[in-house]
């Protein structure tokens, strides 16, 4: 079996990535999560993990090339004994040639196979043809953020997916027919009824070497036009509503002292472990908060609950990339992956499958001293969980005034997948959840 | 620990977490926080490295009265004869 390892999707702001290093070799076995190779987006450096088993027996790109999303970085072979040895099938050795590009538009028949469902298994549709073609940096295809993302996951080029979405765009039940791995599928889009206009497909590039990437330029600048782009798209296409609450926190910071009074300052939680832990819990409870908008299909909820966590970066600019599974580490575990994240964000070293998949995002802007914040959801997702700074507060309680320590919460969320009650549950649950902190 | 001593230790400390601090061009009485953009997980990581270097450990109660420049370094100054004796 041949799997391709892609250049992935790591969030929908993201066009293309310069490959900066490879850290395997041919040859190399290579396990699912994996670091194979560290690639360069507008936003930060990421190591990027591989999503299959397997042996590496070719990379096809050099370090310094910047090429589009779904392209064919490397090919992996199966992990078996047999082990490097030169795939002898009809697929892995023209890769390496420069085959000529009338060997993928005999492809129809291929579109008509019903595909073996193996979900994660290689995705062994690619040809040398579309290799070649997508080193160069112009091609783009149109598809939507949620589409990126499931084909990313699935370790789908999205320019072999039949777009069935407006101007043949690729949409989500495109990339689920898409399914597992089969042949050269692609080329269905230009035939495929809505896509009148056949796009043009740039001819093959025609030698191995590509063109040179363009340069980077400033981190900040292009950090900087990265969230721009994606801030804007959320502003103009997603409907937000908001809601707001202040909590009472005089229970959680009592327990939080007192749990770290005693321990090294490695053990010590900080509030925002209690309040991301509490916001993947309530994000538990509300799925209609937890989840990706797409255009066509409307809202599909997630199960796993992968919070992401805006970090501010110095010099300006944030990237909001994910803690797994938030919802079921301890609070220990949470604040070490907490300190991990900011730590590899600030650092510049992040992993994919952290940029790729948060499913909802906490920002905690209160550390930054305001009150509170409405946050700009990141599409594809459709909430935006928002604290302001704790801060000791007047608070009125069966008839008498006191002064607690409160956090202003807020959500902002996608008005097309859910109304502001589910935005209030949220905030409900979100209070129920932060004056139980021992069960946190 | 000499305030000198205290004042070099920050700064290196400083390095490992936010490497674009002066020192210098930081007033010595404005809490780093707002000097130098530290949240709460920055000053953590301080308090972690002064305890791992030093042995010197602030409790929470006392990160007021390290936040400055010149808290820091009277802190450390006052704290290292006892402190990093007793974690040695």
């Amino acid at each position: 079996m041949m799997g391709d390892f892609l250049m992935p999707s790591l969030g929908a702001d993201m066009d293309s990535g310069t490959v900066l290093e490879w850290r395997v070799r041919p040859g190399d076995t290579v396990h699912r999560g994996d670091i194979v190779a560290v690639v360069d987006t507008d936003k930060s450096t990421i190591d990027v993990e591989v999503f299959e088993d397997g042996v590496i027996t070719e990379l096809l790109v050099e370090p310094g090339t910047e090429v589009p999303v779904g392209t064919v970085l490397a090919h992996i072979g199966a992990a078996s004994g047999a082990s490097v040895a030169a795939p002898s099938g009809p697929e892995a050795p023209a890769a390496a040639e420069a085959a000529p590009p009338a060997a993928t538009t005999a492809a129809p028949a291929g579109r008509a196979r019903r595909r073996p469902a193996h979900a994660e298994a290689a995705p062994a549709r690619r040809r040398a043809p579309a290799a070649k073609r997508a080193h160069r940096p112009t091609a783009h295809v149109r598809a939507s953020p949620l589409a990126r993302v499931l084909a990313a996951e699935r370790g789908l080029a999205l320019e072999e997916i039949a777009g069935s979405g407006p101007g043949g765009a690729v949409i989500a039940a495109d990339v689920d027919r898409a399914g597992a791995p089969a042949p050269t599928a692609a080329r269905g889009r230009t035939g495929g009824g809505s896509a009148a206009a056949p796009r043009p497909v740039a001819p093959p590039a025609p030698g191995p070497s590509p063109p040179p990437a363009a340069p980077r330029g400033d981190r900040r600048e292009s950090l900087r036009r990265a969230i721009a782009a994606l801030m804007a798209r959320s502003k103009r296409e997603i409907p937000h509503y908001y809601v707001a609450t202040t909590i009472d926190l005089s229970t959680t910071m009592a327990w939080l002292r007192s749990t770290n009074e005693g321990r090294p300052p490695a053990e010590r939680l900080l509030p925002a472990a209690l309040l991301l832990k509490a916001s993947a819990r309530a994000a538990r409870e509300v799925p209609a908060l937890n989840g990706f908008w797409d255009e066509d299909d409307g809202f599909r909820p997630s199960d796993p609950v992968h919070l992401g966590v805006a970090v501010s970066l110095r010099g300006g600019g944030l990237v909001a990339p994910a803690i797994h599974h938030a919802d079921r580490l301890t609070l220990v575990a949470l604040m070490g992956a907490l300190r991990d994240v900011v730590s590899r964000a600030r650092s510049g070293r992040l992993r994919s499958s952290e940029m790729a998949d948060p499913t909802i995002t906490v920002t905690n802007l209160g550390e930054q001293g305001a009150d509170e914040v409405h946050g700009v959801i990141y599409p594809p997702q459709v909430a935006l969980v928002g604290f302001g700074r704790i801060a000791e507060r007047p608070w009125a309680q069966g008839g008498m005034l006191g002064v607690r320590p409160t956090v202003r919460a807020t959500v902002a969320a996608d008005h097309r997948a859910s109304d502001g009650l589910v935005g209030a549950r949220f905030l409900a649950a979100l209070d129920r959840l932060l004056q139980n902190p021992e069960e946190l | 620990m000499t305030p000198d001593d205290a004042r070099a230790l920050l700064a290196r400390l400083l390095r490992g977490i936010a490497p674009e601090i002066d020192l210098d061009e930081i007033d010595p009485a404005t809490p780093l926080p707002e000097a130098a953009e530290l949240d709460s997980m920055d000053f953590l990581n301080l308090v972690n490295a002064l305890y791992d270097e030093t042995g010197i450990d602030v409790p929470e109660h006392d990160y007021p009265r390290i936040a400055t420049i010149d808290g820091f370094v009277a802190y450390v100054a006052a704290a290292s004869p006892t402190e990093a004796r007793r974690a040695t």
